[in-house]
């Protein structure tokens, strides 16, 4: 398909704007526009077939099952789109004085009062952008803790599970810590003896998700809990996995005291082919004075932006954070009501539901029940047939599935984390069952089907190590190379696909 | 229970017989009792679809609307075309995640790269990253990559720089191990040589044009002073500005970046917009965030990746060029549908048309008695005035007769207490600027 550069022709408009017949100030040369920026020039008509030339060769939920393990990939409320874009919403300027706001002010505060009473803490700031951000933000809020303490220079050490998402670590060194690994022991929990090795005065705190990576339930939390408390560090629960447990254990009860939510996983923000999502957290109440500014206030019946705060640790993003996500994951909750927990049931029993289908057919890393989601390895396939997790992925496609996450969490070998959501019949999942089950046995049969899948999307498996040695990252107009006509080298894989 | 999910009796009963447990509450039996919720959650009742549109339409009619705004101050009222719209809510596009994918994925990662190549257009820039999550982020993020390219631990910014910026900038910098230093502005635009002296350990230099005041900062001669001292040289610049602004790439930039909201994102009280990161090619390999790059397939056949995935957290944790996951993808996909909406042309028009409408305005409050804050500036869509007295109290009187006049600069910039941040955009007509002139000049 052709690049939207590539359809141009000079000339073409598709805008029209208003004409006031207003004199246009002279700019100082060295200032003005010296070469106008090549941008497409088409009528509206070409405009849109492009644009949904490029849908159609897109897969959404809306396309189909999507169980991208550790991203939630839930329906998305088509309410929730009309809801965003009332104009009272939408046109709503972030400076607006507080008077001319109010109904923005009053929903953000009932998000946060919902987002404090599903996860058990105190105090909420909805700012972060999303949950890395959320992150960083919370181990900047230990940062300021510590440091009012007196003890930030004595505690530089964050303990992660060698289970976790890549963004911990590296929002551990952009905090400014330094990152101290635990393992993982034969049942999936983190290793408790290896913790209690590892975590001294030094320590200024825990990072996990629970449920892990692995989608099993921490059975340790409390011992984990234990273990941090009695040498005065802090736990942070990345709310990654949330939808595993709303309603059915709260990590401020789980003895956590900093918690970011993706709006975007577990409160149906549509994922948007990469964002936008937001990642709130939410605090115990000793924290509480660290939050971002401005804090959202309720006094009596009027609501207002609470700049005044001292020991604060600043901005983490503009203005109050993204609204239109807020708007949609408060719509959300409200359709579900004190009933939540029933969300987190569902989604539960659909994932034990596909893991009791595919166990036999696949390797289980860890035999237990499964949370809302699940980890098995293609490692025999891989051995015995030469497919491993990367070729089951690419012939689901053929099957009308997207691929669950693989190869993470990275200390199983061939892995493909499934997480089917609370949205799916049981129809879709017992189609997507007979799938990987057929798959299985086409590895055993005729294993070139899963080698040279997908058959039937716009391109075959891409060249990625190409792409990222020759790093063509915009189109070059008339000087743009062409990679068709260059020599082939090996493939070879060079990331994980998820998470 | 929501329409969102289909379980009925019957299902739930054959799927706990498959998995070989009596109750869906056994499956949580991992679960420590000491850690079981056991009450219901305190949320308030459900509403049915009916009644939840009700309810968010109340809480929207309890927000300003029809009143004539002159606010910017980084976020703008300029129109949103309806073709940008309806691509948004493609359902493909909506409710796809990022693109690990890339056979079921190439209209996202398309999208994606004809947006960098706007952005790089935009900004004379070599490489663009997928965005980041806004205009002050951003800002954070080149500070990153400035620190790891320079080895330097200060980073400069100038005072007349958005003040979120900065804030957002003094907010990371303990963490990456950054001191920050502001250069004062003088008379609303910043010193070449009083950056140059304070550039000189740094290691980046940013600056916004034109500057928050609306003053356009003489930037050849300050990413200069930044690049003669070794600092990166960063500039901000507002994406509907480049039609009638030089790129930043032509002056000697290093990194652009800036707040993408203006071209094809709605206001929505601040978010969710895009920010965008571009730099030159040689700091490719330490930019923050998605890019994608062009390949071909295993047929020869061109396609989309995203690629340098060495830099990402997921493959280089600890020592990734970022954290970020999660990105702005589909408010970067509305820029790219807006600015391919303008065409250079149209972009071109627009700068020219809010020119216009500012040098307008400025010239008819300075007919009224009313002079701009700081007079011997050239200035772009936005310009500050002297209002006589305290703005907030301006701003008050001047909406309650239907116009918001402006930002009051006073909430940043102490002195400056008398004066207002007035924004035009293409929405706003000559006759809404006989309005403002009224109100301010009463």
């Amino acid at each position: 398909m052709k690049l939207i550069y590539e359809k141009s022709q000079s000339g073409r408009t598709a805008y029209t704007l208003p004409r006031y017949e207003l004199e246009t100030p002279e700019l100082p040369e060295a200032l003005r526009r010296s070469e106008p920026p090549r941008l497409p020039e088409l009528a509206e008509p070409e405009l849109v077939r492009h644009f949904t030339e490029l849908s159609t060769r897109n897969f959404g939920i809306d396309t189909g099952f999507y169980p991208l393990g550790s991203c939630t990939m839930k329906y998305n409320p088509r309410v929730n789109e009309r809801l965003a874009n009332l104009p009272g919403f939408r046109d709503l300027h972030p400076l607006q004085e507080e008077e001319g706001a109010q109904g923005a002010l009053e929903l953000m505060w009932r998000l946060q009062e919902a987002l404090v009473e599903v996860s058990g803490l105190h105090a909420c700031s909805l700012q972060p952008a999303a949950g890395s951000q959320g992150e960083l933000t919370g181990l900047l809020l230990m940062r300021a803790y510590f440091t009012e303490r007196g003890e930030h220079e004595q505690r530089r050490k964050i303990v992660i599970p060698d289970s976790a998402h890549g963004t911990n670590p590296a929002s551990v060194t952009m905090a400014g810590y330094e990152l101290t690994p635990v393992k993982t022991d034969a049942r999936g929990n983190i290793d408790v003896e290896d913790l209690r090795a590892k975590v001294d005065e030094h320590t200024a705190g825990l990072m996990i998700t629970n449920p892990s990576t692995l989608g099993l339930f921490d059975e340790h939390v409390e011992e984990i809990a234990r273990i941090f408390h009695s040498v005065g560090a802090l736990m942070y629960y990345d709310g990654a996995n949330l939808n595993a447990v709303c309603g059915i254990s709260r990590p401020g009860d789980m003895g956590f005291d900093i918690i970011h939510i993706n709006l975007h996983k577990t409160f149906s923000q549509p994922h948007g082919g990469g964002g936008p999502g937001g990642g709130p957290i939410v605090v115990r109440d000793t924290l509480e004075p660290f939050l971002p500014v401005p804090q959202i206030v309720r006094d009596g019946d009027t609501f207002r932006l609470d700049f005044d705060r001292p020991k604060s640790i600043g901005k983490v993003r503009g203005f109050t954070g993204p609204f239109g996500v807020f708007i949609r994951s408060y719509a959300f909750i409200r359709m579900w009501g004190p009933q939540l927990k029933r969300m987190s049931e569902i989604a539960v029993l659909n994932a034990n539901y596909l893991l009791a289908r595919l166990r036999d057919a696949y390797d289980l890393p860890f035999d237990r029940l499964c949370m809302h989601e699940f980890v098995v390895s293609a490692r025999s396939l891989k051995r015995e047939h030469g497919a491993g997790a990367l070729d089951v992925a690419k012939r689901l496609m053929d099957y009308g599935f997207h691929p669950p996450t693989v190869y993470f969490p990275l200390i199983v070998p061939e892995a493909l984390m499934i997480e089917p959501t609370e949205t799916e019949p049981k129809e879709v999942l017992d189609e997507f069952c007979d799938a990987l089950l057929a798959i299985a046995r086409e590895a055993a049969d005729s294993p070139e089907l899963l080698k040279d899948a997908p058959h039937d999307r716009p391109v075959r498996r891409l060249d990625e190590v190409r792409a990222a040695k020759r790093a063509i990252v915009r189109y070059g107009f008339e000087d743009h190379p062409d990679l068709g006509a260059e020599p082939v080298e090996p493939r070879q894989l060079e990331a994980q696909k998820g998470a | 229970m929501t329409p969102f999910v289909s379980l009925t009796e019957r299902d739930e009963r054959e799927m706990l017989d498959a998995i070989g447990v009596s109750s869906v509450d056994e499956l949580f039996r991992d679960v420590p009792e000491g850690v079981r919720f056991r009450r219901e959650l305190a949320l308030e009742p459900a509403l049915s679809e009916p009644e939840v549109v009700a309810h968010l339409e109340q809480l929207a009619a309890r927000n300003v609307r029809d009143e004539v705004s002159f606010l910017g101050a980084g976020i703008y009222d300029h129109y949103v075309p309806a073709v940008v719209d309806a691509v948004l809510q493609r359902g493909e596009f909506l409710t796809a995640y990022t693109p690990y994918q890339p056979e079921l994925s190439q209209g996202v990662l398309q999208a994606i790269f004809e947006y960098q190549t706007a952005i790089c257009e935009l900004t004379g820039m070599d490489v663009s990253n997928a965005s980041g999550y806004d205009g002050t982020t951003v800002a954070a993020d080149a500070c990153y990559v400035a620190k790891h390219v320079t080895g330097r631990s200060i980073v400069v910014v100038t005072e007349a720089t958005n003040p979120q910026v900065r804030q957002v900038v003094k907010t990371f910098a303990p963490g990456f191990g950054l001191e920050v230093v502001e250069v004062p502005h003088r008379d609303g635009v910043t010193d070449p040589d009083e950056l140059a002296e304070a550039a000189r350990d740094a290691a980046c230099v940013i600056f916004q044009q034109p500057n928050f005041f609306g003053n356009l900062e003489a930037a050849p001669e300050l990413a200069a002073a930044a690049s003669e001292a070794g600092a990166l040289a960063v500039a901000h610049v507002d994406p509907l500005s480049l039609g009638v602004l030089e790129a930043p790439g032509s002056y000697g930039c290093a990194l652009a970046i800036g707040e993408g909201q203006g071209a094809g994102n709605h206001q929505s009280f601040g978010g969710p917009h895009y920010g965008f990161l571009a730099a030159r090619s040689e700091f490719i390999r330490r930019m923050p965030g998605r890019i994608v790059g062009e390949t071909v397939d295993a047929a020869g056949e061109r396609g989309y990746v995203l690629t340098l995935q060495t830099r990402e957290q997921h493959i280089r944790r600890e020592k990734a060029t970022s954290n970020i996951t999660t990105n702005q993808t589909l408010l970067a996909l509305g820029g790219l549908v807006y600015l391919s909406w303008l065409g250079p042309q149209g972009l071109r028009e627009l700068g020219e048309t809010c020119l216009g409408l500012a040098h307008h305005a400025k010239t008819r409050l300075q007919e009224a008695g009313l002079e701009p804050t700081f007079s011997g500036q050239t200035t772009g869509k936005e310009f500050a005035v002297r209002v006589g007295r305290n703005a907030a109290d301006v701003v008050r009187d001047a909406r309650a007769q239907g116009v918001h006049p402006g930002y009051p600069l006073g909430r940043d910039y102490p002195g400056l207490d008398d004066s207002l941040l007035v924004a035009l955009t293409e929405k706003r007509t000559p006759a809404d600027i006989d309005r403002l002139v009224e109100v301010l000049a009463s």
